[in-house]
């Protein structure tokens, strides 16, 4: 059973269990061959556990695809601090919602992974950042982390081997920027959560100032399989560059909207016809937003790519959180482009001028221009703004909040125009 | 709630009930027991603030100043302190809510399926504007950003309780439901 849709196309790894009641519980779970790998890798030095991760090639599925085992590797081995492994379970990006699933469904299958993670990185103490808005998720984790310490898996001396792991589930409290991984920290610390300035990187002073790694639900749900099965055969799937499998978030105009689970080197547009049915019956396809909503729109003629991370790039755009927004006919360019900058403009901590300033301007214009009240010279305006914006701020949000506007602008500058000139909207509602 | 509750998840419990007991103290009985566990799971006092304001919005319902001193008190941070971090974050209500806290979805998978008119849907039939409490103190309904449900839109939240697909018209009855 899947859940909501499945395909035959699909190569479910992570989500083959999605949409089995029974593969929650812990008995149902090990029933499925759960913690296997972590028996496995106990049975490992921890530095070879991370040189598995490493060669499989899995890149961080938070957004930024940094190489998974090499940020591993940047921990210190001294133990003269204690190490701490944070799991980032803020999932906020809009347009993504693959790790509220992944914990639905599979919370064992994270917490195998944070289990196994920490033990590579020589961390005594994990955390769960989970959103806080994801009650009902938090009530399906917490269940699962209170049986893990039940039988064992989570406490001292797990299975035995001498490794002792406590596990906290942290829940936020509504701060998209939390989700940002110095954010985070700052919000674990029971701070605001405004990201900070790196260098230092969290691997030298993390949560507490102590060396952490943040590592996203999906990368860290990944870990046992690779684990167990070991680097070749996670990289049977995907690209040279792009190992594995991914899921993908697909919202927006589609027939079938939901969850999918397909290698890296699958084509787009077969994941938006072929998987999700495409747009409503009588629609037309205008655009795709592939990675969340921080990363440049595709028209529907750029998406016959792979979904690698160098595929899309090479299609101008990006992977991202891999949050698939669908836009058909019926899309009002304008206001949806206006709707992702005031998220930005609620969201931005304040810390930074030009994002904080920009944010607000760019909402202001966008909506001036939504209600036909725009000028020719709002374009340039815009476009201006959004260059002032990026890569002088503390984290990428800034930079994030510009992406729709000046992609938009530049795929679909008649939209912007027809409301300008004509004083209306050229979507057919 | 148990009094057995594991101390590794104590603190994770975000509370979106409006329980209106106000004047209830912090903590006492299970709820005391909670937040001792929950100091137990990091290395200083302060780290402990999100998890405790949400158990403090447990038992009280909203987060106001007395809670804020309280809170301050226990973690030794000044009440400016505890205030500036919990303005922070939208899910610390600095303001009582209706004992429905409606909260519509208007990201943008659910703005392009139309979530707009769930919303009006809700503020019509609760004669309420966008934040504000209905006269009766049942309904606050308010608009927030991507719940991460995305493929079901439009997503609502009631309280602790997740509504998915809610179309316009569904309004009416998931209203009536809650009663
Ligand atoms: C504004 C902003 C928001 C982010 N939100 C999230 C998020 O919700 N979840 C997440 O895993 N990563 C998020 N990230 C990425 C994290 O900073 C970080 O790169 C990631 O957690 C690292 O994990 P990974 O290497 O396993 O991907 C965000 C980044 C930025 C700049
Ligand atoms: S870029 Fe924006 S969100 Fe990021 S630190 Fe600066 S002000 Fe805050
Ligand atoms: S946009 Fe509504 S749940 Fe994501």
């Amino acid at each position: 059973m899947a859940y909501p849709y499945e395909h035959p196309r699909e190569t479910r790894v992570l989500s083959k269990y999605f949409g089995d009641e029974d593969a929650i519980g812990i008995d149902g779970w090990i029933e499925r061959g759960g913690y296997k790998a972590l028996a496995k890798a106990l049975g490992m030095a921890q530095d070879a556990v991370t040189e598995v991760v490493k060669d499989s090639g899995l890149r961080g599925r938070g957004g930024a695809g940094f190489p998974a085992g090499l940020k591993w590797s940047f921990m210190p081995k001294d133990g003269k601090l204690p190490n701490y492994l944070a799991c980032n379970a803020d999932e906020s990006e809009p347009g993504t919602f693959k790790d509220r699933e992944l914990m639905r469904w599979t919370p064992h299958q994270v917490i195998e992974g944070i289990i196994i993670a920490s033990y590579a990185i020589r961390a005594q103490h994990a955390y769960i950042y989970i959103r806080g808005e994801f009650v009902d998720i938090v009530r399906v984790l917490n269940g699962a982390v209170v049986e893990a310490y039940e039988r064992g898996y989570l406490g001292e001396n797990i299975l035995g081997s001498g490794y002792g792991l406590d596990l906290t589930v942290h829940a936020g409290a509504g701060a998209y920027i939390a989700g940002e991984e110095t954010g985070l920290l700052n919000s674990l610390e029971g701070r605001r959560a405004e990201p900070r300035v790196k260098p230092p990187f969290p691997a030298q002073r993390g949560a507490f100032g102590m060396p952490t790694t943040v590592n996203n639900v999906e990368t860290l749900a990944s870990v046992p399989g690779i684990v167990e099965n070991g680097a070749d055969w996670y990289r049977q799937w995907g690209t040279e560059k792009s190992p594995g499998t991914k899921l993908f978030s697909c919202c927006g105009h589609l027939q079938r909207p939901g969850n999918y689970e397909v290698p890296l080197d699958f084509n787009l547009k077969e994941l938006v016809y072929d998987l999700c049915g495409g747009p409503p019956e009588g629609r037309e396809l205008l655009g795709v937003i592939p990675g969340g909503s921080s990363v440049p729109i595709l028209t529907a003629d750029e998406i016959d790519c792979d979904v690698s991370y160098e595929g899309i790039e090479a299609a101008g755009s990006f992977l991202g959180s891999g949050g698939l927004i669908a836009m058909d006919d019926s899309t009002c360019m304008v206001r949806a482009v206006r709707r992702m900058v005031e998220f930005y403009d609620h969201e931005s901590c304040g810390q930074c001028t030009p994002c904080r300033e920009g944010t607000s301007w760019l909402a202001k214009i966008l909506r001036r221009i939504e209600r036909g009240e725009g000028r020719e010279e709002d374009i340039p305006l815009l476009l201006d703004i959004g260059a002032n914006m990026a890569g002088k701020t503390i984290c990428p949000l800034s930079d994030s909040a510009a992406v729709p506007v000046v992609s938009s602008i530049q795929k679909f500058e008649d939209e912007y125009m027809g409301h300008i000139r004509d004083g209306g909207c050229t979507a057919k509602r | 709630m148990s009094d057995a509750m594991h101390p590794a998840i104590a603190g994770a419990q975000p509370s979106q009930r409006a329980e209106k007991r106000p004047e209830a103290p912090l903590f006492e009985g299970a709820y005391q027991d909670r937040f001792e566990k929950i100091l137990t799971r990091y290395p200083d006092k302060r780290a402990a603030l999100l998890p405790v304001l949400h158990l403090a919005q447990e038992v009280r319902g909203w987060v106001s100043p007395q809670t804020i001193r309280r809170v301050g008190e226990l973690l030794d941070l000044t009440p400016a302190y505890v205030r500036s971090v919990a303005s922070f974050y939208t899910m610390f209500n600095l303001r009582p809510v209706g004992k429905y806290l409606i909260q519509v979805c208007v990201g943008i998978g659910c703005d392009l399926c139309r979530a707009e008119e769930v919303a009006e849907k809700f503020l019509e039939l609760t004669r309420t504007r966008i934040g504000e409490t209905s006269e009766d103190g049942k309904y606050t309904v308010i608009e927030v950003e991507c719940l991460g449900a995305c493929a079901f839109p439009t997503v609502v939240q009631v309280n602790d309780k997740v509504y998915e697909n809610v179309k316009a018209e569904e309004v009416e009855g998931l209203l009536k439901e809650l009663d």
